[in-house]
């Protein structure tokens, strides 16, 4: 049915010769399904986070009634994997904390700074050529800069750190915060556009000159749309997958050195998916349970991000 | 962009002591835009000198070897393909559908904000997540299997987002006169939306989709946790057979720890960013044919 309604559509010329009564006359019943249809649509999308929910918590709640939630939280070790098994899950929380906040040093000087640049400095021409560029950086699938982490950071890192690990969370950690630069000066752009061009007069009007007025003025008055473009960033950093699994090893020490390997929430996930883990064991579990606090985390950063980039919307 | 752009109004003492920090702090915001895309250039001509000359006719028809230099990207490759149809198949209908709902029909309701809502909260559910998701309800509760259907339905609900986003604004490139004079015609509001509003909006929804599925062709982290095989010898003959892709067998040879599987892997992400590209491209060249026929 879809198929020819496609020819029908790009066609169209049958139908442009009919009259408006011809047309007039479908019946409103076939319109309101329709209608159906396309809610039904709409709604599958509603369907997907019930089904998400449904099913981090069913297998969540089968761990916590044979494991607890007391190991989660008092635990300082996660060895599921191993005969002699703790659930703490402070070691994958570290691990993520870790390359995160690696990947925001490097991602919020380097977009705040581009971001001041193209909606600033540049000229209009350099504009237009330095936006897709680096919205081609944030299409780059993830795979690519975990094997660029892995074989060519962390050796060329390793000459000026010696003793630092094969796998480890800071060359993990440099080349997310590449990855999530974009993201972070795309908004930032955003925000720092809908400021008012009369804030800027006032401050040259004053005798500011260009930098201090951006800095002083054009910055803070951006301040709300800034910040939630960084909290969506370590959003999207602690929900990272690839670049980690590939280059920070799977190793889960309670540990923020960043030269030795780690494991994150979302290593840890493909970890087990990649061994040959029976559904219904406790091992299976851990990684809906691991999967529910990263949904949580991430779920609770969207949130607050949104909330403030509403609230700056409607300051200015 | 020089100086005199620069300078604003200030007393002669204070210009030339301002006008080097100026410079400075443009100098620096310049870095900080050219160093990611310096690395980025880096990181792409790295990958192709490193896989460059492994890439042969050979590599893109071969099944994976235990021996390095044997191995090929075929398996993963059809998958990819079959895997970026199906996802399309599943996504297209669904989202360009919620999409037409949010626009022409719902604008006020009740659930049409409800469905805004948690597509908003959607696009920013880690890819990963879709992957516990697909394990746990497609390949589980439905019993797919591990198979390309459970892939490509996962896949498809990751994108659908981002399709319904980019529907939308497609959509409502449309001018509301357009509408009106269907309707002023005596033309249903489906008539309206199938004869005036979609052939309009339908080079951006395509460029759009395209876009959204050269996105999901890159994804690895999901498809690792539904279950996509790393070793297969055969290419998959159903929509119900096991299949593996190009960013699983990329991320199986950058795990291992000889060499020249570093080498395949880079070898792998040429074949990988060239697709991408190709789609690309074809998506630009579709928008651009299909924009001077409308017009």
């Amino acid at each position: 049915m879809r198929a020819s309604e496609t020819i029908a559509m790009t066609t169209g010329s049958p139908d442009s010769t009919r009259t408006a009564t011809e047309l007039r006359g479908v019946p409103p019943r076939g319109e309101r399904l329709i209608e159906m249809a396309l809610a039904g649509a709409g709604l599958l999308t509603v369907f997907t986070t019930v089904g998400i929910l449904m099913v981090l918590a069913v297998e969540s709640f089968e761990f916590l009634k044979q494991v607890g939630i007391t190991a989660l939280i008092f635990d300082t070790q996660w060895t599921p994997l191993f005969a002699d098994k703790h659930f703490g899950l402070w070691p994958l929380l570290a691990g993520t904390a870790l390359t995160s906040l690696i990947a925001i040093a490097v991602a919020l000087p380097l977009g705040l700074l581009s971001a001041i640049f193209m909606s600033e400095l540049a000229s209009e021409r350099a504009r237009k050529i330095l936006k897709p560029a680096l919205e081609m950086l944030a299409g780059v699938p993830t795979i690519v800069y975990g094997y660029f982490a892995l074989v060519v950071v962390t050796p060329l890192l390793q000459r000026v750190i010696p003793d630092l690990g094969g796998f480890n969370a800071l060359s993990a950690g440099l080349v997310m915060g590449i990855m999530i630069m974009p993201l972070i000066a795309s908004l930032t752009e955003d925000a720092l556009y809908s400021v008012p061009r009369s804030l800027r007069e006032a401050a040259y009007a004053l005798g500011a000159s260009k930098v201090p007025t951006i800095l002083r003025v054009v910055v803070p008055a951006a301040m709300g749309g800034i910040s939630a473009s960084v909290i969506l960033a370590v959003s999207r950093a602690v929900g990272e997958t690839m670049i980690v699994a590939i280059a920070a090893g799977q190793e889960p020490h309670l540990t923020l050195d960043p030269r030795v390997p780690i494991e994150t929430m979302t290593a840890y996930i493909v970890q087990v998916s990649l061994g040959d883990t029976p559904a219904g064991t406790l091992e299976y579990r851990t990684i809906f349970v691991v999967g529910t606090a990263l949904f949580l985390l991430t779920f609770g950063m969207n949130v607050l991000s949104y909330r403030l980039s509403r609230r700056f919307r409607g300051a200015t | 962009m020089s100086g005199a752009q620069l300078s604003s109004p200030t007393t002669a003492t204070t210009r030339r002591r301002g006008l080097y920090s100026e410079r400075a702090f443009y100098a620096l915001a310049l870095l900080s835009i050219i160093l990611p895309l310096a690395m980025l250039a880096i990181m792409l001509l790295g990958v192709l000198k490193n896989g460059g000359a492994r890439l042969s006719w050979d590599f893109i028809t071969s099944y994976p070897s235990r021996k390095a230099d044997h191995a090929g990207i075929l398996p993963g490759l059809v998958g990819s393909l079959y895997l970026m149809g199906l996802t399309a198949l599943i996504a297209l209908p669904l989202g360009v559908g919620a999409a037409i709902y949010l626009e022409e029909y719902g604008k006020q309701s009740r659930m049409s904000r409800l469905i805004e809502v948690n597509i908003a909260n959607l696009a920013g559910v880690p890819s990963i997540v879709y992957g516990l998701l697909g394990l746990g309800l497609f390949v589980r509760i439905l019993h797919f299997g591990r198979s390309l259907l459970a892939g490509a339905s996962t896949l498809a609900l990751l994108v659908l987002p981002m399709v319904v986003l980019v529907s939308r604004e497609a959509l409502r490139t449309v001018p509301r006169g357009l509408r009106e004079a269907a309707f002023a015609l005596g033309a249903t509001q489906w008539q309206t939306i199938r004869q005036v509003v979609l052939p309009i909006a339908y080079p951006g929804i395509l460029t759009g989709a395209i876009l959204a599925l050269s996105r999901a062709i890159g994804e690895t982290a999901p498809l690792v946790v539904i279950g996509a095989l790393t070793y297969i010898t055969f290419v998959p003959d159903g929509v119900d057979a096991p299949f593996t892709a190009l960013p699983i067998q990329i991320f199986n040879w950058v795990s291992r720890p000889q060499k020249a599987f570093i080498v395949d892997a880079a070898a792998g992400i040429v074949v990988l960013v060239l697709t991408m590209l190709i789609l690309n491209g074809v998506a630009i060249y579709l928008r651009n044919r299909l924009q001077k026929r409308a017009s």
